[in-house]
């Protein structure tokens, strides 16, 4: 089959909201987009099939001084004034595009204002689409990108990647690259997570770009037991329960999920929603119908009967690490490369807290839009020169083997998963378990870098093993070298926070991964 | 995971072929689409919310069940199309995001809604 060979002035990989939002306001700026999605623009990534909060504060100053205040101490002072109100500013505008632009049906108030606060994935996303597709651009769905193309520079300048269903490769050349990837769930099975594997990390690191707070990389949501379902806020109406039918005492979704964890280790947990009343289980109900499928399919009443849960990993799609940017334009240090959404490092509106639901929801708006602004700018500067650029693939491991054993995709992916998922590794950190551990996955990048080779579609398979193993590596690098606890990173060895660790911690390098304090960046000071 | 095509309701559109983002599924000889990559599922609920005919089941449980259920006994319980029906999508339908107004959660939970 013939490959496909095209141009753009801006190529957006990813179609979560992220990237939906770039090559949305790239085409609007004048750019001419192609997007590229591992699955499908309307359906793929954490978003499209959840719902969501969206940090949608109306423009009161003391609303949204409120905002920014509330989760300061719990992002451990790492966020950022100036970005929170920029992603505020962006994030309130860009949902009543939804509700201008895109006739998104927002519920309606008794005071008979919509209610902008929340979105549902599916609803969100078609639209999404459809507008993409009306703004002109250029969609192809079921084709993910297995590396960025540089030029002579190191400047990104496209990317290659895999048609999964015409089973053959193609090629953008483009001024600019958007990666709106999504973060990093290590295949766990939580809910519309398996697309993302951290490939956009790895493209990025591999053109020379870092990453910022992948300590912040242990975030695990509550499940029914062999489920994929995750919706950790609707927990706090449960209570929790040993098999006995007795209280695990401090087990809760906020403060005691990591109780959770530990009993999980030598017994199941069950749960009940007991907490919830009528009107309560209404609303619920209405506002997340997919919460309810494991149930009803199962023939369980999760507000009467006792339930198995369990914990998965959500990895950096809720925790906030991920790509660095170097400015609100969220380029990255590499030129024509930006990030967007959860490929990106949300420490500028979260710090070292969770970013799930709304507050990741409001930066993929916001960074989306940025970063495909900015793409569209650079691409123009660059002007027919861009097209005419020599280009060579950067990718490395799972596409060109240094070596002649070979490794099998497979192996890399449980190597990998045997050292991220287990609740003792990652989630109830101690230095002993998370030095070994990081042995271990330097091992396996190895035998990945060596021998990973695949033809076809496994390519991306191989990629995707090859991604996971590389972010799982800035993951416990970073985690080993924050000897404190802050934010979500907890350490069982180091259980207090250290003034002198107040900075965030870029990390990067893939044979050889390094982990630095970010200088030159003043925080908000922890009052 | 994605357990049933149920064949006498499927009409050919390709959609869940399309719009499953983990490219679960080949389109057979005659049209219908075959569960080719039942593994590769990841329980999403999504082709089932995409499918006009209501002819997709996806089974709660993150791993292949022993036997798919029984089609009939799925109907008779208003599982097929559920999904759908409730995020309403379909002709005549009232989309569920005009009703979702959710529980006001407990102030400390708020933040963290995922």
């Amino acid at each position: 089959m013939t490959d496909l060979d095209v141009t753009a002035d801006v190529l957006v990989a990813g179609g979560g909201p992220a990237g939906a939002w770039a090559a949305i306001k790239a085409a609007e700026a004048g750019a001419d987009v192609t997007l590229v999605d591992k699955g499908y623009l309307g359906t793929s990534g954490a978003t499209a099939a959840a719902g969501t909060g969206v940090w949608y504060v109306d423009p009161d100053p003391a609303a949204r001084e409120e905002a920014m205040t509330s989760r300061e101490a719990l992002g451990g002072y790492l966020a950022d004034r100036s970005w929170m109100a920029r992603v505020l500013d962006q994030t309130y505008a860009n949902m009543n595009e939804l509700a201008e632009v895109s006739r998104y049906p927002f519920p309606v108030g008794e005071d008979g204002h919509q209610i902008r606060r929340g979105l549902q994935g599916p609803e969100y996303m078609r639209r999404m689409r459809i507008r993409a597709r009306r703004s002109g651009v250029r969609v192809l769905d079921h084709s993910p990108v297995t590396e960025l193309l540089v030029d002579a520079e190191g400047a990104v300048a496209g990317a290659a990647g895999y048609r999964r269903q015409h089973g053959r490769s193609y090629r953008v050349r483009a001024g600019a690259v958007v990666l709106a990837t999504g973060g990093c769930a290590f295949l766990s099975k939580a809910l519309g997570c398996d697309v993302n594997t951290g490939d956009g990390a790895l493209f990025a690191a591999e053109t020379g770009a870092v990453m910022s707070g992948m300590e912040f990389s242990n975030a695990y949501a509550i499940a029914p037991e062999f489920t994929s379902v995750t919706k950790t806020a609707f927990y706090s109406y449960a209570t929790f329960y040993h098999a006995d039918g007795s209280v695990l005492e401090g087990a809760g979704s906020l403060r005691g999920r990591s109780l959770i964890a530990r009993a999980l280790l030598s017994e199941r947990v069950f749960c009940r929603l007991d907490r919830a009343g009528e009107e309560i289980r209404q609303a619920m109900r209405l506002a997340q119908p997919n919460f309810f499928l494991p149930f009803d399919r199962q023939g369980i009443d999760p507000f009467a009967e006792l339930f198995p849960v369990t914990l998965l990993a959500e990895g950096t799609v809720r925790g906030t690490g991920g790509i660095r940017l170097t400015g609100y334009d969220c380029a990255t240090s590499v030129a024509g490369l930006y990030a967007a959404g959860d490929a990106a490092t949300r420490e500028p509106i979260c710090g070292g807290f969770t970013g799930g639901g709304s507050h990741n929801a409001a930066w993929a708006m916001s960074s989306g839009t940025w970063a495909g602004q900015a793409a569209a700018r650079h691409a123009r500067t660059l002007g027919a020169r861009a097209a005419r650029r020599a280009v060579s693939g950067a990718g490395g491991a799972g596409l060109r083997p240094t070596g002649a054993e070979r490794a099998g995709h497979r192996e890399i992916v449980e190597a990998v998963q045997a050292e991220v998922l287990p609740y003792e590794k990652n989630y109830l950190r101690h230095g002993d378990r998370l030095a070994p551990a990081l042995a271990s996955l330097d091992e396996t990048w190895k035998r990945a870098r060596h021998g990973l080779r695949a033809d076809g579609a496994d390519v991306v398979r191989a990629r995707s093993a090859a991604a996971m193993a590389a972010n799982a590596r800035w993951m416990y690098a970073s985690a080993l070298a924050r000897t404190e606890s802050r934010g979500m990173h907890k350490r069982e060895d180091h259980p207090c926070s250290d003034p002198a660790q107040h900075h965030r911690l870029i990390s990067g390098g893939l044979d050889e991964v390094w982990v630095a304090p970010e200088t030159g960046r003043t925080l908000a000071a922890a009052s | 995971m994605i357990e049933i095509v149920v064949r006498d309701r499927c009409i050919t559109c390709d959609k869940c072929i399309e719009a499953c983002p983990t490219d679960v599924f080949e389109r057979g000889d005659d049209g219908v689409p075959l569960i080719a990559r039942q593994g590769d599922c990841q329980t999403c609920f999504m082709c089932e919310a995409y499918c006009p005919v209501d002819a997709l089941y996806v089974a709660p449980a993150a791993h292949p069940l022993p036997e798919p259920p029984d089609v009939t006994e799925l109907a008779e319980r208003g599982l097929l199309g559920g999904y759908r029906a409730q995020i309403g999508w379909g002709h005549g339908r009232t989309p569920g995001a005009r009703r979702a107004i959710g529980p006001v959660l407990p102030a400390a939970s708020q933040v963290i809604i995922s």
